[in-house]
């Protein structure tokens, strides 16, 4: 418990300096573009109704979505830049997130602005007009201050939930307090997850309340105030952009996927870099699909895929060959379509397996996913949030004509309990996972071979391909699926659990003693 | 001097001011009067372009006001509005000085104009009170004050002590007439109220649905009133006069 805690505190200064970063410039951005706007939507009265209507559209699409919908249109615009001016827009991370929050934080500063400016008494307008202001005089010494409580209002609410979605920018590769969130939501660390709430809650706090002093102190004219106030707020952006500065110019940036193994692996790759003195940052929770991509576009520089995974979803292969023919096929593919290195396999397989609780699977007689189809439209399965809409799904479909009554999505973590309890019978899995064990399930055989194999291979990015080279090598072929699930179960199980940095640790001692030469 | 040359406004077609023609003396204090609604406060506005004439010209001192920049003109004229029209996010100082500031001032030179004005309108030491902390009268003297700011020679005063107690009217009135003579000003006033018109003005304008129906002092009003509306209008104040006349006549 207590050393789940330290590790949060240890992360918090990389995850709230982050997280500072982007909220403040999202909202000085939404800001900055919210008032003009405002003004010109007050004096342009047809201008009004569309964009408080285009704010409010915004508004209503959920934040996840917004956050993830600028990754493919950022890709989009990256193509066309890199076509015209031979340099690519980053897709992934802070750009994205940034650009989404910004829509984001601009809807209460609109609305309340127009509303502030247009409900201003017409004799006051008229006795400025009356003692001989310009418009534009008009608008900065008596519209904007009169309307200033309740525009300040609007930045307020934009302020704060501003620093709450942004803990959602963690899936599209934006470091924030999010990761707190979204890592101890997959190994079950409720220390972090508490941590991450806790922090971003408190953060949305206090940019509110110095902002309110700061509005009440310019209003009152109270000069310690506004000081207090702009103190605080320099403090705070100070604060944001200390460890953005401490990091060093060249820093590999380690992708890791959004389930526990990939935190991992992440954590091993970093610390093996670290030991061959080169700087390591970490983007987590990423989706299968966004990961590839970002390592192709050099938003990633590292990070471990499954075989199986890359054959049906970046190949777009549904044909067989065999393990090694596969795995050199993909090889040569990942070269030659997008310059990138597959570093060998490391020696264990995650296979996205079905499984059920062994008890339930005895009492209906089921042994393989063949058995599955003798009880058509009848049981429940769960899947990942990936799983129903990739190939391999489709594969198993046609393969054994299976079919169910109910089909559900869940956190890759909470699949284990949903099935553990009853709520569902079948289950998507990952054959390494050490929770297969610890909720003794039985993984259904695939005598058909629906399912390709999924051997985990290290891939590298074109940028530090050769940096990285010889500081992984060794990981090739060094870790066993035994040692695999022994390290995934450390970080699983509910009693004398481990984090993920911890648990590569024990790994990479594994690591070392498998090859006592090194 | 102020002339109005056949000067008319209208809105979506509907005359507001139909051909008023007047001629406002150099130091003259003339009050414009008549019901709601018969374009009295139209035709002060438009002396200031706060509203444009339809039709017409207007001349200050010879010269057609729509060649003048409005926001210069206005610069040039006070204004007192009904409500006093101060701004309430301002000192009375910052009120009191704000054209003087947007004409570019020192600061200095707006803080001495700024306590002067406020001894004037006998509110001296007041540069830092909020306008919410003050009565309506004293409001009304500060929006006075604000409007005598950058030293106009014409004064424009919307229904100015509308809104006051009868005692506080009585006294910051006679004390604007004072002002008046003693700057040497040229004041056009709106008003509804008789008895205050014949006390205070030089000259009385009587309007009508839009059009001037007589001008002339209060006496030449009083002995040749041109129609029934004039009478009608003046019936009240004889009345009343009369009446308190026998009141104070009596034991």
């Amino acid at each position: 418990m207590s050393a789940a805690f330290r590790e949060a505190l240890a992360l918090l200064p990389d995850y709230l300096g982050q997280h500072l970063m982007l909220s403040v410039a999202a909202i000085l951005l939404g800001t900055a573009i919210s008032l003009p706007l405002a003004v010109a939507a007050v004096r342009l009265r047809r201008l009004r109704g569309p964009l408080l209507a285009l704010a409010s559209i915004v508004q209503t699409i959920p934040a996840l979505a917004l956050l993830a919908l600028f990754y493919p249109l950022l890709l989009a615009l990256s193509l066309i830049t890199r076509d015209l001016f031979g340099v690519g827009v980053p897709a992934l991370g802070w750009l994205p997130a940034l650009l989404a929050l910004t829509l984001y934080s601009m809807l209460p500063v609109l609305r309340n602005t127009v509303t502030a400016l247009t409900g201003i008494d017409p004799a006051v307008l008229m006795a400025a007009r009356g003692v001989g202001m310009t418009s534009r005089q008009s608008l900065l010494l008596v519209e904007i201050p009169l309307a200033a409580p309740v525009i300040v209002a609007g930045i307020r609410t934009a302020s704060v939930w501003v620093v709450g979605t942004a803990t959602l920018s963690t899936p599209i590769g934006q470091t924030s307090l999010g990761n707190y969130i979204f890592t101890g939501l997959q190994t079950e660390n409720w220390v972090f997850v508490l941590f991450g709430c806790v922090s971003a809650a408190l953060l949305a706090l206090l940019l509110d309340g110095l902002l309110a002093l700061a509005a009440s102190g310019l209003a009152q004219r109270a000069r310690w105030r506004i000081a207090l106030a702009g103190a605080g707020l320099a403090a705070l952006i100070a604060a944001a952009l200390v460890p953005a500065l401490a990091v060093p110019g060249q820093t590999i940036i380690v992708g890791a996927k959004n389930f526990p193994e990939q935190y991992i692996l992440a954590d091993l790759i970093a610390a093996r870099l670290n030991q061959a003195g080169l700087a390591a940052s970490q983007k987590s929770d990423l989706g299968s699909h966004i990961a590839f991509r970002a390592l192709a576009a050099n938003d990633l520089d590292v990070y471990v895929d499954y075989s199986g995974t890359l054959w049906a979803n970046q190949m777009h292969r549904a044909d067989m060959p065999g393990r090694e023919a596969m795995l050199a096929q993909l090889g040569a593919w990942l070269q030659k379509e997008h310059a990138i290195e597959m570093l060998g396999p490391l020696g264990f397989e995650n296979a996205y397996v079905f499984a059920m609780r062994a008890d339930r699977a005895r009492a209906l007689h089921i042994e393989s996913l063949a058995d599955l189809a003798d009880h058509p439209g009848a049981l429940k399965i769960g899947g990942d949030f990936e799983i129903f809409s990739r190939p391999e799904w489709q594969s198993v479909v046609k393969a054994y004509g299976v079919s169910f009554a109910v089909q559900r999505q869940y956190q890759p973590d909470f699949l284990y309990h949903a099935v553990a309890d009853g709520d569902v019978d079948v289950i998507s899995a990952f054959s390494s996972d050490g929770r297969i064990a610890l909720y003794n399930l039985k993984i259904l055989s695939d005598p058909r071979a629906a399912l390709p194999p999924y051997d985990a291979v290290l891939l590298l990015g074109p940028r530090h391909a050769d940096l990285l080279r010889p500081a992984l090598k060794p990981l090739a072929g060094a870790i066993s699926l035994a040692a695999m699930q022994q390290a995934n179960l450390m970080v699983a199980r509910p009693a004398d659990k481990k984090t993920p940095a911890e648990a590569a640790a024990w790994l990479a001692g594994v690591v070392a003693s498998a090859r006592p030469g090194r | 001097m102020i002339e109005l040359l056949s000067v008319s406004k209208s809105y979506a077609g509907a005359a507001v001011v139909a051909e008023v023609s007047l001629t406002i003396a150099a130091r003259e204090f003339l009050v414009l009067i008549g019901p709601s609604g018969c374009g009295k406060t139209t035709t002060l506005n438009m002396i200031n372009r706060l509203v444009e004439p339809s039709a017409g010209t207007i001349r200050i001192d010879g010269e057609d006001i729509s060649g003048i920049d409005p926001v210069r003109l206005r610069r040039r004229i006070g204004y007192v509005f009904q409500e006093a029209g101060l701004f309430s996010h301002m000192t009375v100082g910052e009120n009191v000085g704000i054209t003087p500031r947007l004409e570019g001032w020192d600061a200095k030179e707006i803080a001495r104009r700024v306590e002067e004005l406020l001894a004037l309108v006998q509110l001296p030491g007041m540069a830092a009170r909020w306008p919410c902390e003050l009565s309506g009268g004293q409001r009304q003297r500060v929006a006075l004050a604000r409007a005598l700011a950058a030293r106009p020679g014409i004064m424009l005063l919307d229904e100015p002590f509308g809104a006051l107690d009868p005692l506080t009217r009585d006294g910051l009135a006679d004390d604007y007439r004072r002002i008046h003579d003693a700057l040497g000003l040229t004041t056009v006033m709106v008003t509804h109220d008789m008895t205050e018109a014949l006390l205070l003005a030089d000259r009385i304008a009587m309007m009508r649905a839009g059009r001037l129906v007589q001008i002339g002092t209060g006496r030449e009003l009083m002995a040749h009133p041109a129609d029934d509306f004039v009478s009608d209008m003046l019936a009240t104040p004889r009345r009343r006069a009369g009446r308190l006349a026998d009141f104070l006549a009596a034991p």
